[in-house]
């Protein structure tokens, strides 16, 4: 089956070979699209969470709203990301069972899960989760809240910067809102297969 | 009368699945065209752009390929490469083997609906399970998907409350939201029981060796967070040269395809985790996947590799909206599949030769393709190819007679008086089969036969007189 390698690769160099001169690469600045209305804006936080609103995400300033929002829904099981949680914990009640380890083998036990973003997109809502910030990829998708925690400089305002920024973690995601479908005619429903509540919360 | 394949389809298509299909693209491309217009001062010059680093890229593949293969090697993936589907099946398969792994679940890859992988999984015991919503609503009807993007496009909500009840996921209960809950509940119990999870790459980055998956369900994330094997079936036209080309393309797919400015998770993959992180495939592979598409960079048509698999050429075109996807008998409907598809046939190019035939060539889907491919023009070299190469057409009137008609001068002028008959004729008793079909629904005009050739005569004679009487 390694003889295949070489088959297509020799199929390509035969179908390429009649072309007098190979199409080049274009030339193009890196914002070529940057949504125009955005280009201005200054503080991209506050673009960010008008932006993550337009797909139903939320953002959040303070750590008691978070913890009033999860009362109030009676969400009181959830993961905390063991980096995060010293500087969490307080605002969090006796009512609250927070684990810092996360069970794969009860993933329906956790309600919430708190991660660190490295970074969001202001343009287009987005928060940024790699590997390094957020270890635990179940923690940030199976809880049907997902918080994820980030600093104001670390908000970028549009896709091209944070492209140029993807490094060489070796998985990234973006995360535009909470996980939809439309797939049963056409109508818009969240919380499929990952969180139905995707909420960025601030600090520092 | 003996019609195309595509059009006895569209003829048994019932009315209500014909409603669904069209309200469903319709919606979506008007969505997609407000947004491109709204977010952009120039979307049409970012379609050309598009078009011209995937140009670039199909024209390069031989020295792009190895690129991305060395970059992806250093990251730590395995990389495959299968020429035809058998090879494909085969190294999906010895990957699992090796592991002992009897449960694959996947995230959508159209590639594995080309070489019809879960049916030759299934055989050999392992079973594959279809983590997006629509696709699984597909696999537990034994159904194929009629949309690139909206496989379930022709379903509604009933039918799918039906399949539900029937394969044991509850009562009957036919709320979008109660579908879903009840998928998501399903399907996390078999995320977590897998083995390896199985995606496909809407791009792949040569320089970088980056993996680019996007979903809105999230399925792929969790097929990538919880097992511990990852297998990507990756077409070889799939690369872009940059990362830098992301933030164009990310743009465009998402608006072209599901009318959102970013799809919900757009996830980014060099290689298996890093020591020590909990979550993630410690093993990952990539299967690149040629099954005829070197066929097609070698013929006149290797535009239509630039497709992204957007869906807006179908969402778009009058042919698809009214025929929907099955009538295209193939993995790629629409006007993408109709250069597609009988070129992916190979030897069974006559089978799809009815394709390219089906269209207005009303260039809709040329003008919202995301990578500006010219579909309309390659539509008529695959009709020119299926000519040549002596595909059927049936509903045409043979032309024999035409040509007789055309090449003497004697029979065209009497003919022309002749037509005159036809005002009198009811279109019923002509006894032509194709004059049927065609005045089944239409009325003809009133002849006109020999009017152009009056208007051509007597402006001739003008002009000469005018002329004699200058000299």
């Amino acid at each position: 089956m390694n003889d295949d390698r070489e088959v297509i690769l020799s199929r390509m160099r035969g179908a390429l070979a009649p072309l007098r001169k190979r199409a080049a690469y274009p030339n193009f600045p890196d914002d070529v699209a940057v949504m125009r209305e955005v280009v201005d804006w200054k503080d991209p936080w506050s673009v960010f969470c008008e932006r993550t609103r337009l797909v139903n995400g939320e953002s959040m300033e303070r750590v008691e709203d978070v913890v009033a929002l999860l009362k109030a829904n009676h969400w009181l099981h959830g993961y905390c990301d063991p980096q995060l949680w010293p500087r969490l914990a307080p605002a969090f009640g006796p009512e609250f069972t927070v684990e810092t380890a996360f069970d794969r083998t009860r993933v329906d036990d956790y309600q919430f899960g708190i991660t660190r973003a490295v970074g969001a997109i202001a343009e287009t809502g987005t928060l940024i989760l790699s590997d390094a910030s957020t270890s635990c990829r179940l923690g940030a998708l199976a809880p049907w809240v997902h918080i994820a925690v980030l600093r104001r400089e670390e908000v970028m305002a549009n896709m091209a910067q944070a492209v140029a920024l993807l490094g060489d973690d070796p998985n990234i995601i973006w995360v535009t809102g909470p996980s939809k479908t439309a797939d049963v005619e056409g109508i818009l429903i969240e919380g499929v297969h990952g969180p139905g509540r995707q909420i960025a919360l601030l600090l520092g | 009368m003996k019609t195309q394949p595509i059009d006895q389809f569209a003829c048994t298509l019932p009315p209500e699945k014909r409603q669904s299909v069209y309200n469903g693209t319709k919606a979506t491309h008007e969505k997609r065209t407000k947004l491109l217009a709204g977010d952009f001062a120039d979307p049409d010059r970012l379609r050309q752009l598009a078009g011209e680093v995937k140009q670039h890229v199909i024209e390069n593949l031989d020295t792009l390929l190895p690129q991305v293969e060395e970059r992806l090697t250093a990251g730590g993936a395995q990389v495959h490469w299968a020429a035809d589907a058998a090879a494909a099946r085969r190294h999906v398969l010895a990957i699992l083997q090796r592991r002992g792994a009897t449960r694959l679940v996947k995230a959508k890859t159209m590639v594995s609906e080309e070489i019809e992988l879960a049916p030759f999984l299934e055989a050999h015991g392992i079973e594959c399970l279809e983590t997006d919503l629509g696709e699984f609503i597909v696999q537990i009807d034994h159904d194929h998907p009629s949309h690139i993007v909206r496989p379930i496009i022709h379903k509604n909500r009933r039918e799918i409350a039906t399949s539900f009840e029937k394969n044991g996921l509850g009562a009957y209960n036919d709320a979008p939201e109660v579908i879903t809950r009840r998928a998501r509940e399903f399907m996390r119990k078999k995320y977590l029981a897998a083995d390896a999870g199985m995606t496909g790459a809407n791009f792949v980055v040569a320089e970088s060796g980056r993996l680019v998956v996007v979903t809105n369900e999230g399925n792929s994330r969790f097929s990538l967070a919880a097992p511990k094997c990852h297998i990507a079936l990756v077409g070889i036209e799939k690369l872009l040269p940059r990362d830098r080309d992301l933030a164009l393309f990310l743009n465009l797919l998402a608006r072209s395809a599901t009318a959102q400015q970013l799809t919900v998770y757009t996830e980014f993959i060099r290689g298996p985790r890093a020591a020590g992180q909990p979550d993630g495939p410690e093993e990952m592979h990539v299967i690149f996947v040629d099954n005829g598409r070197t066929d097609v960079l070698a013929g006149e048509c290797r535009e239509i590799l630039r497709c992204i698999r957007c869906g807006a050429c179908m969402n778009v075109c009058p042919v698809y909206r009214q025929v929907s996807g099955h009538a295209y008998r193939s993995v790629y409907p629409g006007p993408v599949g109709a250069v597609l598809s009988p070129l992916l046939a190979g030897e069974d190019f006559l089978e799809k030769a009815d394709l390219p035939k089906a269209s207005s060539l009303c260039g809709a889907c040329n003008e919202v393709c995301p990578v500006n491919i010219p579909i309309p023009d390659l539509l008529l070299r695959l009709r020119d190819k299926g000519k040549r190469a002596g595909a059927a057409s049936p509903g045409l009137p043979p032309m024999g007679p035409w040509a007789l008609l055309a090449s003497q001068p004697v029979v065209w002028k009497a003919a022309l008086i002749g037509g005159r008959l036809l005002d009198y004729i009811p279109p019923g008793l002509i006894p032509v089969p194709a004059m049927h079909a065609w005045a089944a629904s239409r009325t003809l005009p009133k002849w006109r036969g020999g009017v152009f050739r009056k208007w051509l005569r007597q402006r001739e004679k003008r002009k000469t007189e005018t002329g004699e009487r200058k000299a």
